[in-house]
């Protein structure tokens, strides 16, 4: 006797699929934002079982800081190819060219805000209409009110207070030229469900993401990655570690873990018995209590 | 944990601050070590900030910068957490008369609702108001909890008393399963353990409830329907004739080989087969994602509906309909709007209001007949072409509608089909 009932993965799994087509319905020109993350991979594979036996009718767009880790770079070309998808790479370093953008000063200045600028670029000049992100509610408290489908002005803007209702299935992508909307498939995720599911469904990720020795430096109770970004305060020193990265962004800003998970297995154990949160480690989000929210009424991922 | 059998279940919680509806999110959230340690340290800090003593529960669920400096919520936040036996979802809605519309989004979704009762003040117009609009939006089970027991010596005979308020006005409602617990939040008794003050009471705390309601017969599997989202054709290697529809099973169950129609067009053909990339499978039902394949080939595409040949839905042009009214702008009289009915999108015109309910006291008024904000009312549509409709009651996935108003693109309206 089989069972009428899915179990939480295949439901999230499920809901996923079901908004991800609805971006395919409702827009003409969609992208996957894609960091190189766990998160854009888990969407990108859930775009790839949404769309199948067809490929990937999304552009994956990346936002390319310049100071990444070479691993994910690597990773990205390496799944565009598999993929057999477009490429769209909005880079940051060519804003600060252009003079769109100015490169922040002082001792913990990343290129973090900036994104903002190169992202909203490129989706205007490649006509995006609908962004689709890795975002998740738990995140963050002022994610925890998004949409799957969230509205920005032509200004990129977003507005919380003044969000579209969204009721039980019905997603309401409609938009006038110039605005766009950014859809999240995997809202209802917690970092705990993305473990599970990369485990379950043995999806490829950057190797960052498991322990491995790399030099680092401790600064504000995090361990940052040695690059050729890394500007040494005095007092401090590069050591090595056995180390794991728990989010990926900028190499200037993410800190590693000091981990012994190797495999998915031992990560998702590990991840079950943690007591700080996967942003804790992010320091563009320790800047104020509202460092997210004000990013992302501006246009942030 | 067994993943493969848990379950996701989705609740809301209706309520005020003062009800402790943030406290009790607060409770469950950190009783069952949901909240990391990060999270918590923060909470500290703006405790101190604000000269609160120890950790305040109620900031956990605190959300958008307005919200913190006002001290109230203003919108639907979704919150998370995972025992060993469930993962559950949290519509966290605010319980305010202005916030209606709020509470109908968040009640969308349920299985179940939480309804708070301050036990000093026992049931008051919020709490019908709540119970109205769990019973509108057919949420499955209802938990009435009775909040602050604390504060009136766990007193039996109060709470006895509550439940009974409770069950003489919910009994002009549709409710099909309602249960009591007598709580408190602020202290954890009957919230994530029992009590051992309330030794009267012989029910189970409020998460063992949540975590065994029985959830799995709530959604329809007699009514097989499935709405196209789109169609796949690869046109590839392997798959050249090969010709998907890409959708989500809104309810009922599908199989190979069944004779199946299609809506509007009324064709009729049965099913090659199911599809996924994990493989083809046997059977599918609510809510998979998946593609179908037909024997037959016929002009499908999205809006289109794939039904059973012995159980169709009825094509409705002229819609009986309770409509939430969700939007700052009122309706214009005879005003047309864009309808969105699964995959389905057409135009619909109000053509009439019938009455507009007090939801505060269950009464009609057919006088009054504007649709502003947070507004209940009963009203007719019609609509350019008809709509492949099952009774709401029946089936929340086709029974539900959304107006969209042209001119701004705006989410206008819910509507449950009656």
């Amino acid at each position: 006797m089989s069972k009428y009932y899915l179990n939480y993965l295949d439901e999230l799994e499920s809901e996923a699929i079901y908004i991800l087509r609805e971006v395919y319905a409702q827009f003409q020109n969609p992208v996957i934002l894609f960091s190189g993350g766990k998160d854009s991979i888990l969407v990108t594979h859930l775009a790839k079982k949404a769309f199948y036996p067809c490929k990937v009718p999304f552009a994956l767009m990346h936002v390319d800081t310049g100071h990444n880790f070479p691993e994910t770079i690597q990773f990205r070309d390496d799944l565009i190819e598999s993929l057999g998808a477009r490429l769209i790479v909005g880079s940051v370093q060519e804003s600060i060219d252009k003079g769109r953008v100015q490169e922040e000063k002082g001792k913990n200045a990343t290129r973090n805000a900036l994104q903002i600028t190169t992202l909203l670029d490129a989706i205007e000049e490649n006509k995006v209409d609908c962004a689709i992100g890795g975002g998740r509610r738990d995140e963050e408290k002022a994610r925890a009110k998004e949409r799957f489908f969230s509205h920005r002005d032509d200004f990129g803007q977003w507005d919380p207070k003044n969000q579209r209702p969204e009721l039980w299935n019905l997603l309401n992508g409609k938009h006038f030229e110039g605005e766009h909307f950014r859809a999240f498939p995997i809202s209802n995720w917690t970092e705990m469900d993305v473990w599970n599911y990369i485990k379950r469904e043995n999806i490829e990720i950057p190797s960052l993401y498991l322990a491995h020795e790399r030099e680092v430096v401790k600064r504000n109770g995090s361990w940052i990655p040695n690059s050729e970004f890394l500007k040494l305060e005095e007092h401090e020193e590069i050591v090595t570690k056995k180390i794991r990265f728990r989010t990926l962004g900028d190499i200037t800003i993410t800190g590693g873990i000091e981990s012994d998970a190797d495999t998915l297995e031992k990560v998702a154990l590990e991840v079950s018995t943690m007591r700080q949160t996967e942003r804790g480690n992010r320091s563009d989000d320790k800047r104020s209590e509202t460092a997210m929210e004000d990013r992302k009424r501006e246009g942030y991922f | 944990m067994q993943i493969d059998k848990n379950q996701l279940l989705r609740f809301t919680t209706a309520g005020s601050v003062d009800d402790g509806k943030s406290t009790l999110i607060g409770r469950l959230l950190y009783d069952s070590k949901s909240i990391f340690e990060d999270q918590i340290e923060a909470v500290e800090n703006s405790s101190k900030k604000k000269g609160h003593e120890g950790v305040d529960l109620a900031m956990f669920t605190d959300g958008l910068k307005d919200e913190r400096e006002q001290g109230i919520t203003i919108d639907v936040a979704y919150r998370y957490f995972t025992t060993p036996k469930r993962k559950f979802i949290i519509a966290d809605t605010p319980g305010h008369i202005q916030y209606t519309r709020n509470m109908v989004t968040g009640a969308s979704t349920a299985n179940a609702a939480i309804i708070l009762i301050d036990a000093r003040h026992g049931v008051i117009e919020q709490t019908k108001r709540h119970t109205f609009i769990a019973s509108l939006l057919q949420i499955p089970h209802i938990i009435v909890c009775i909040n602050k027991m604390d504060l009136i010596d766990y007193s039996e005979e109060v709470y006895n008393d509550i439940v009974s308020q409770f069950e003489e006005f919910s009994s002009k409602l549709l409710i099909k399963d309602v249960r009591y617990i007598p709580i408190s939040a602020l202290l954890g008794d009957n919230v994530v353990n029992r009590s051992e003050n309330m030794k009267w009471y012989q029910g189970s705390p409020l998460l063992y409830e949540l975590e065994t309601l029985h959830i799995s017969s709530d959604i329809n599997k007699i009514d097989a329907r499935f709405p196209v989202q789109t169609v796949l054709r690869p046109q590839r290697e392997g798959f050249i004739d090969f010709r998907g529809y890409a959708g989500r099973v809104a309810s009922g169950i599908f199989r190979p080989k069944d004779e199946v129609t299609i809506l509007p067009s009324g064709f009729t053909s049965t099913i090659k087969g199911i599809h996924t990339e994990d493989g083809d499978l046997e059977e599918a039902f609510a809510p998979m994602s998946v593609a179908i394949t037909l024997e037959d080939d016929i002009d499908i595409s999205r809006g289109d509906m794939i039904v059973k040949t012995n159980n169709q839905p009825e094509p409705k042009q002229d819609i009986d309909a309770m409509l939430c009214w969700l939007n700052t702008d009122e309706a214009k009289p005879r005003a047309k709007y864009t309808i969105m009915h699964t995959s389905n999108e057409q135009r619909a015109m109000i053509k009439e209001v019938v009455y507009k309910i007090d939801i505060n006291t269950y009464t009609r008024n057919t006088e009054d007949k504007s649709l502003k904000m947070n507004d209940i009312s009963r009203v007719k549509l019609r609509t350019t072409k008809p709509l492949m409709t099952d009774d709401y009651r029946e089936n929340r996935n086709t029974g539900s509608i959304i107006l969209i108003d042209e001119s701004t693109n705006e989410t206008v309206a819910a509507g449950m089909i009656l």
